[in-house]
């Protein structure tokens, strides 16, 4: 019981992380046609996310291969049911990564367009629909008794996932912006900021109608009404939120990013903990949900995972601090190498 | 079309086309960190140019590879659910300690390795390099561990109607995991030779960088060498523990039927599996079978009609691609002797040089016979002697299966086509072309540089 909590927690955990670390790049990647007047500002723009993006995405191979360790049922039901939704995903993120590397590997502007426009739809369309896959999973799938999808695409195209799908490229984008801010100088800089300045402004607002459809269409808020304390959670999360203006009309362009990253591990775990201990609720039947208890692994299998986790996530933590800190300051012209 | 077969051709497709990159990012790594090494210890400017230029080729390649494993990370869940939710507790778990203790590694720092030239040492920065190196082989270690788990499962129960871990000890030391790695990763290290030799040569035909690619192809030509010799004789063994825990799997390699003493093997073969014969057999070698499988020429082989019809793997697809793998490691071995014969002549033997060149896809023929073999050859299990791949497909429409297939065809038919594209363009331009930044090291930095 206790160990399958831990590893509940744990697995949001993972995907908190991912979103606070690779948020930014899909949001920065989003941003390129909006900020990038200049091939030079696109290429600035690339690199301030270059030698960072590729150890950030495994942040989401290792929530995947967590999910199939610890609750295999939950990995075999959950990307089976959303298969046509997270295969567009991984489309969009192989586009993406591949585009990196290529992109100024022919001298040819319609080459770089082509490839700028990869990073575009690699970068939007992963932000948007892991934000409408988690909407749907906070208000229920339609799986039957053996987890078996009952709906197609377009069930998950429903007004609360599209309002998580909204908010998710808000985040990212406001989170993108402000990378950019911190890691640039002059005019990029100036566009970045006032860029996210406005975008701020869409995200408060989609933030608040989420809160309030959460409340309308799934049973998120049990857990926090049973657990008043709970509620500071979302708490920090608003404050963390009004944390990114009030520093990003300081100019502390690092402290606003941190606020944001804050704002979305905070947003994760709103969802995380409304679900517990669901983690793929059925909309046609609560007794049919998966949930941390039902579709775990075996005590074994977890201890030697959590074993293995508790080693190995501070030692990767440790080096990628390691390479954020040797690649801070602002970008030069001689740090660009795609 | 139904959603077994299509998820079939699928994860076929995908597999073998991560694994046209894999081979060489796993062996080219540790070239370059030779390479690199070299230049941090002697200051040769030469080794630096080399791990430059086989470094950027080594960056294209590696994109690709990134990017088609992470399909594969979900397409357990995706397309074989039935087989993710039965054996999960073990087989999900080796998969996450791939991507916790190794990929986190490497694509953090390949990061630092590309931007990092002005910001470390010489030393820390081929340091880093060994890492990579490091980590993509551990990589692979953890994900033969699961592929061998799936050949040979050990140290698991049936019980709550699947398979649960109960010796996580015997699962990391499976004797199948083990002898597939101590295969695939010299295997690897003799593709990223030959990569390496057959470029070299395309210059050393026309004369240019000849001191650059002389010493390239040297250093390819040892490596190869010892991986071509090894890769055979522990191939051998490989075939010998196949014999003992997958019969089904040795008798469709040779395409032998019938139990035999003395088995043979045959210079040229057509199976028929229809009639549980051979159609054509020529040249028989006797008892070369039965030592390939139990060290001893006269020693009796299981024949495939011992194994009821719906046991049996697709004997043609199997027999050919390990004719295929052997005839290749045959034929590296002949290459690599002839290149130490003239090693000190190679500009005067031109035709050598050319086969060379030519010869650059041919491992990485023989690293997909050899999975065709090892994935084919244990159908129709999944799980060998535990499930049927037909129980382990996700009970999904077919028609998303068959979008998505068609999609990673067109996908990956454009991936591979600029992945090579750029590779060979690169590879014809020469250590000129890709000077990229300079490294800040010709004076030690001291940290306030830094
Ligand atoms: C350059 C590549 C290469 C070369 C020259 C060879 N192999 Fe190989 N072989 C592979 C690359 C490979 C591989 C792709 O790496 C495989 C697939 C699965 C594995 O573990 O390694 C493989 C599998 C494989 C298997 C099947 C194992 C299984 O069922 O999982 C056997 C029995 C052999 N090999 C035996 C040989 C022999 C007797 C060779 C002698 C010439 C040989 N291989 C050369
Ligand atoms: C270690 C990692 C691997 C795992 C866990 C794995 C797993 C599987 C699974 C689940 C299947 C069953 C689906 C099917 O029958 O099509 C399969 C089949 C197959 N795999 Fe692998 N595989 C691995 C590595 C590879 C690699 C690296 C290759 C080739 C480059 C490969 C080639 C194939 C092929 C050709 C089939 C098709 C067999 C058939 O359908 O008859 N596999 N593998
Ligand atoms: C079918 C099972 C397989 C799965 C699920 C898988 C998964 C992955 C994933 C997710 C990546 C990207 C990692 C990243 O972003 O850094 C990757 C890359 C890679 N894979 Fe595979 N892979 C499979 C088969 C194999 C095999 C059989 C080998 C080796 C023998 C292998 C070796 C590698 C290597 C060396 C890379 C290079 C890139 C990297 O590690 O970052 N993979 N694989």
């Amino acid at each position: 019981m206790v160990l399958e909590s831990i590893w509940f927690f744990l697995w949001g955990l993972l995907w908190a992380v991912y979103f606070m670390t690779d948020g930014f790049d899909l949001g920065i990647g989003s941003l390129l046609p909006v900020l990038g007047k200049t091939e030079e500002d696109k290429r600035v723009m690339v690199n301030t996310m270059g030698p960072l993006w590729d150890g950030n995405q495994v942040w989401l191979l290792s929530a995947g291969g967590v999910t199939f360790a610890a609750f295999p049922r939950v990995y075999a039901v959950m990307f089976s049911s959303l298969y046509s939704a997270l295969m567009l995903i991984l489309f969009a993120l192989i586009l993406r990564g591949v585009a990196f590397e290529f992109r100024g590997k022919v001298e040819s502007p319609g080459w770089r367009k082509l490839w700028d426009a990869c990073i575009v739809i690699g970068s939007f369309a992963p932000a948007l629909l892991f934000g409408v896959a988690f909407a749907n999973i906070f208000q229920g799938i339609p799986i039957d008794q053996k987890g078996v999808y009952q709906g197609t695409l377009f069930t998950l195209l429903n007004p609360y996932g599209l309002i998580g799908g909204v908010l998710f490229v808000l985040l990212f984008l406001v989170h993108g912006a402000l990378w950019l801010a911190a890691k640039t100088q002059g005019e990029l800089q100036e566009r970045a900021a006032s860029v996210a300045g406005k975008i701020w402004l869409a995200e408060v607002a989609v933030a608040v109608a989420f809160l309030a459809a959460s409340y309308v269409t799934t049973n998120l808020y049990a857990n926090y009404l049973a657990k008043p304390l709970l509620f500071a959670v979302i708490l920090l999360t608003v404050a963390a939120l009004f944390g990114i203006r009030l520093f990003l009309a300081q100019k502390a362009f690092f402290k606003a990013w941190f606020a944001s990253a804050l704002t979305i591990v905070g947003a994760t775990f709103y969802g995380v903990i409304g679900l517990f201990p669901n983690m793929f609720p059925s909309s046609l039947n609560p007794a049919w949900s998966l949930t941390a208890h039902n579709a775990s692994s075996t005590q074994l299998t977890l201890t030697i995972m959590l074993v293995v986790v508790v080693i190995f996530v501070p030692i990767v933590l440790a080096y990628q601090a390691w390479a954020y800190n040797l690649f801070k300051g602002k970008i030069t012209k001689e740090d660009l190498v795609y | 079309m139904d959603t077994l077969l299509l998820s079939r051709l699928q994860f076929t497709a995908t597999t073998i086309f991560h694994f046209f990159f894999v081979p060489l990012t796993l062996g080219l790594s540790v070239l370059v960190a030779i390479m690199e090494t070299r230049y941090a210890r002697t200051g040769d400017e030469t080794y630096l140019k080399m791990t430059k230029f086989w470094g950027k080729l080594f960056l294209i390649n590696f994109a690709v590879g990134v990017v088609t494993g992470i399909t594969l990370e979900f397409q357990f869940g995706t397309n074989w659910s039935g087989y993710s939710a039965y054996v999960g507790d073990i087989f999900g778990s080796l998969l996450a300690i791939e991507a916790t203790a190794a990929f986190f590694l490497e694509s953090t720092l390949i990061g630092v390795w590309v931007f990092g030239w002005k910001k470390l040492s010489r030393r820390a920065h081929a340091a880093v390099m060994w890492l990579v190196a490091g980590a993509s082989n551990l990589s692979a270690i953890w994900i033969l561990t699961a592929n061998g788990w799936m050949q040979q499962p050990v140290g698991y129960a049936i019980r709550n109607g699947r398979a649960e871990l109960t010796d996580f000890a015997a699962v990391v030391f499976n004797t199948f995991s083990i002898l597939q790695i101590l295969h695939v990763v010299p295997a690897a290290l003799l593709l990223a030779a030959f990569f390496i030799m057959g470029i070299s040569a395309y210059h050393l035909l026309r004369k240019q960088h000849v001191d650059f690619f002389t010493r390239s192809f040297r250093l390819g030509l040892v490596v190869g060498t010892i991986a071509a010799f090894w890769v055979i004789l522990e191939g051998d063994m490989h075939a010998k523990h196949v014999t003992k825990v997958q019969p089904a799997k040795l008798a469709a390699m040779e395409s032998l039927w019938d139990t035999t003493s003395r088995a043979p093997i045959y210079l040229f073969a057509v199976p028929d599996e229809q009639n549980e014969r051979n159609s054509v057999e020529i040249g028989a070698v006797p008892g070369v079978l039965s030592f390939l499988g139990h060290g001893d020429f006269s020693a009796k082989v299981t024949g495939l009609k011992e194994f009821p019809k719906d046991q049996r793997p697709p004997v043609l697809l199997t027999f050919l691609s390990f004719r295929v793998m052997v005839a290749l490691g045959t034929y590296f071995v002949v290459m690599m002797l002839i290149g130490i014969f003239i090693r000190k002549r190679l500009m005067e033997n031109p035709w050598y040089l050319k086969l060379m060149m030519f010869s650059i896809p041919l491992p990485f023929l023989a690293h997909t016979a050899g999975w065709v073999l090892a994935e084919v050859g244990r159908q129709p299990w999944i799980v060998y002697g535990l499930m049927k791949t037909a129980d382990a497909v996700s009970p999904i429409a077919a028609s998303q299966v068959a979008v998505s297939l068609v999609a990673f065809i067109l996908v990956y038919g454009l991936l591979g086509g600029v992945g090579y594209y750029l590779i060979g363009k690169y590879a014809r331009l020469g250590p000129d072309a890709v000077a990229g930044p300079a490294p800040a090291h010709a004076k030690r930095l001291r940290p306030s540089e830094a």
